[in-house]
């Protein structure tokens, strides 16, 4: 399947991309993460720590246990800092 | 309600004076204005990034929570994104409710969730580089007290 994935604040910068479309067959969060990590450093440098990530799948708040059967978006970005 | 995510300044002033204009059957109106802070001169800009999209998904789930707990006759939450010098307003919220001690805590469960559950990101930048701001634990603790 075929994914939009967006990064959002340092995650961007580290990977330094706003978005990219992944070809993926990862079954949840956990597996596209550790088949982003595989391909750079980059990526690996971006998902070093996972407490300071969040991910959220078309645009509501998940787990990076959740499933990704049906997702079209997925974002990566640090805690939220608004107000 | 009404919800808006903008690069524009907005006027508090004219805002705030319109919302209680139309919030009939009122009798307490909150306002909450949030200001870039400039540390004392060592902040030159404000960088704010959204999730464009999801940010007004969020905003709205999070408002209509609010007006479920409370009794709201009306609410507004103005989110600015983009650059900001130091002293420029970021953000406000309007609550208007029948008694005051709904719209006093309804304007701070929208602040507290604001704060942590809307997909903003504050970048500083200042004389020495720019910095991403930290959420910090606070933010996060704020949240279970409602």
């Amino acid at each position: 399947m075929s994914v939009e994935v967006l990064y959002f604040a340092w995650v961007r910068e580290r990977i330094g991309l706003p978005r990219e479309r992944v070809q993926t067959d990862a079954a949840t969060v956990a597996d596209l993460i550790a088949e982003l990590v595989a391909r750079e450093d980059r990526y690996a440098m971006a998902f070093a720590d996972l407490a300071s990530l969040r991910v959220a799948l078309d645009q509501e708040l998940a787990s990076f246990d959740a499933p990704l059967a049906g997702v079209r978006e997925v974002a990566f970005f640090p805690p939220m800092t608004g107000g | 309600m009404r919800l808006s995510v903008q690069e524009a300044p907005f006027d508090l002033g004219a805002e705030s004076q319109a919302f209680a204009a139309g919030a009939a059957g009122a009798g307490a109106v909150v306002t909450f204005t949030g200001i870039v802070r400039d540390n004392g001169g060592a902040l030159s800009a404000m960088e704010i990034e959204h999730y464009a999209g999801m940010t007004e998904k969020a905003i709205a789930a999070i408002m209509d929570e609010a007006a479920g707990r409370w009794a709201l006759v009306d609410a507004l939450v103005i989110h600015r994104f983009g650059r900001l010098a130091g002293g420029e307003m970021i953000m406000m919220v309007a609550t208007a409710a029948p008694h005051r001690a709904d719209a006093f805590a309804a304007a701070e469960f929208l602040m507290d969730y604001l704060k942590s559950r809307a997909p903003f990101w504050k970048k500083e930048l200042g004389p020495e580089g720019a910095a991403w701001v930290a959420a910090k634990d606070a933010d996060e603790a704020a949240l279970l007290r409602w």
